[in-house]
């Protein structure tokens, strides 16, 4: 699949906005939200900005963004028509509960009550976004166990990456949510792999020969001649072709930039503890170069069955 | 809507006989001339002249060599031409995927078909069709696909031996034939029933309304028909007179 740069840049970060959504709601949920009206101005801002970017740069790729709201019309059978629903109506929870943890005085609403429904609705957005992915079934790299617990987890994990790097940045105590993170990066690195490990050993259930109703023990299919001369809409969006050593290469970067590097940043820091915003706030940009390196893979070693019309032969 | 019609009072679709298809084309062309003045209109083209032509097709043929077949009989392998479009599936997730509702299967005839005035062009029910039927107008920014020519089949300016699919009235080997599916007494039921029509990629469970006509097995191959030797050829009286000069 065509790894177009506003879907990649739209799931990366929104997912770690609302993975920060889902770190501070939890946060406030045990009482141990930092009382700073700067690093809640902070912290919201920034989760409700990559969010909001995302959101935006998701539109980006329509033909006609101007008839975007028309997206919320079919939840009844579409995910995405779920996700544009689910994304617009976290704002509500969010945005109450930002203004209650900055604003306590003047705003005096419950913040764990808050934070939980924050951290619900956005893990329900990602949820929804991973389900598009999951249930589209021409494409076995996508229709596959692995990928909701995978969207899940990066989410989750980005999220409470930046979350800490923050409170390092302001001074907070981090004693709770280093730890965590570590298990996060132990975690996410695992649903990876097993998502890796999957798309390697297996394939999906159509073959050349099926793609054209033929079916024999010995039966082979091969193609000989395209019906066009240039690459057409079907093979620029479904024929995208990834050289093996290139992924292999990128798969490195996913796994040292995205998860290995930062988990002995975030060790470190707990040894050094006063060099830990020097340390973070560098792991946190490794980190995300190696989750969009990750997401890049993502689509282009997706493989459609359209495909195997054009001489591929598995999908 | 983009939910499903649980049952259609028709299967209107195509029963394609892969046997007798000579790849020609010509359904891909009337196809294209048809539709680019049809309900779809324009299907809009690209660079047209230059080197990177592009544009909107519904209807592509495709050329294999298949081995290991009956249909090759004692060949070694046999050219199969593939005309490849919307199979009007019957649980469509073309249809389901969209968020807005521009795609929809219709009750009465089973025709999938996409409402362009309602189209964000976000493109996901063309990643939704296994078969890769459905192709994005860059132009216009929606999203196109094959109509089965509903402007055509009940088109009533038209005469009624012409309501059908352009690409079925153009076909010059009548590879292509058009017909309620769903009724099992229709010709191309009939035809399906006696030649074993099959469904393409059934394991996705899309449920095609089109049907294809594998290639019949070949029992009479080129090497069971020996060619006849030539008689040697004989000439008398003046062509025999340079027949013998010239063979000097």
């Amino acid at each position: 699949m065509n790894p177009a740069l506003s879907v990649i840049f739209f799931t990366t970060a929104s997912g770690a906005g609302y993975g920060m959504l889902v770190t501070l709601g939890l946060y406030a949920a045990v009482g141990r939200l930092p009382n700073d009206l700067w690093f809640a101005l902070t912290a919201m801002v920034v989760s409700l900005g990559l969010i909001t970017a995302g959101l935006l740069s998701s539109t980006f790729h329509l033909g006609h963004p101007e008839r975007a709201w028309r997206a919320f019309s079919q939840w009844r059978t579409s995910w995405l028509s779920r996700e544009g629903i689910m994304a617009i109506a976290t704002y509500v929870p969010a945005l109450l509960f930002g203004l209650a943890w900055a604003f306590p005085t003047y705003v005096p609403l419950p913040q764990s009550l808050l934070g939980i429904l924050s951290a619900v609705f956005a893990l329900g957005t990602i949820y929804t976004t991973a389900m598009i992915y999951r249930s589209l079934k021409p494409i076995h790299q996508w229709h596959n166990k692995h990928v909701v617990p995978s969207y899940l987890m990066l989410g989750v994990m980005t999220g409470a990456m930046l979350v800490l790097a923050l409170t390092t940045l302001f001074g907070e105590r981090t004693a709770f949510l280093t730890p965590v993170c570590g298990i996060l990066f132990a975690a996410g690195l695992t649903v990876k792999w097993l998502y890796w490990s999957f798309i390697d050993t297996s394939a999906g259930a159509s073959t050349p020969t099926s793609a054209v109703g033929l079916s024999g023990p010995n039966v082979k299919v091969t193609s000989v001649e395209w019906p066009h001369t240039e690459a057409n809409y079907v093979l620029k969006e479904m024929g995208f072709q990834v050289a093996r050593k290139h992924a292999a290469r990128l798969r490195h970067v996913a796994i040292w930039a995205g998860f290995l590097l930062p988990a002995v940043a975030l060790e470190a820091s707990i040894l050094l503890p006063a060099m830990a915003p020097l340390l973070l706030m560098p792991a946190t940009v490794l980190m995300a170069i190696g989750i969009i390196a990750e997401r890049w893979l993502f689509f282009a070693q997706a493989k459609h069955t359209v495909t195997l019309y054009y001489g591929s032969s598995s999908a | 809507m983009t939910s499903l019609p649980a049952t259609t009072d028709k299967k209107l679709g195509l029963v394609i006989d892969l046997d007798t298809c000579v790849g020609c084309q010509a359904c891909v062309t009337n196809c294209k001339e048809w539709n680019t003045g049809g309900l779809m209109a324009p299907l809009t083209d690209l660079k047209s002249y230059g080197a990177e032509a592009d544009g909107v097709w519904f209807n592509r043929v495709h050329t294999y060599e298949v081995t290991g077949h009956e249909a090759c009989g004692a060949s070694a392998s046999r050219t199969m031409h593939f005309p490849r479009s919307c199979l009007h599936c019957e649980t469509p997730e073309c249809v389901t995927v969209c968020p807005t509702g521009a795609s929809y299967k219709r009750t009465t005839d089973g025709i999938v078909l996409v409402n362009e005035d309602l189209c964000i062009g976000c493109k996901l029910c063309s990643w939704a069709c296994p078969y890769g039927a459905r192709e994005f107008d860059v132009f216009e920014g929606v999203m196109k696909k094959c109509t089965l020519c509903v402007d055509r089949i009940y088109n009533e300016n038209l005469a009624e031996e012409d309501r059908v699919p352009a690409c079925v009235l153009t076909c010059p080997t009548s590879a292509r034939h058009f017909g309620d599916l769903g009724d099992p007494n229709s010709d191309v039921s009939k035809l399906v029933a006696s030649r074993g029509g099959v469904d393409l990629m059934p394991e996705l469970g899309y449920k095609p309304t089109n049907k294809y006509l594998p290639p019949r097995a070949r029992k009479d191959s080129a090497a069971a028909r020996p060619t006849p030797e030539l008689k040697p050829i004989t000439a008398d009286g003046f062509l025999g007179w340079v027949d013998k000069l010239l063979s000097r």
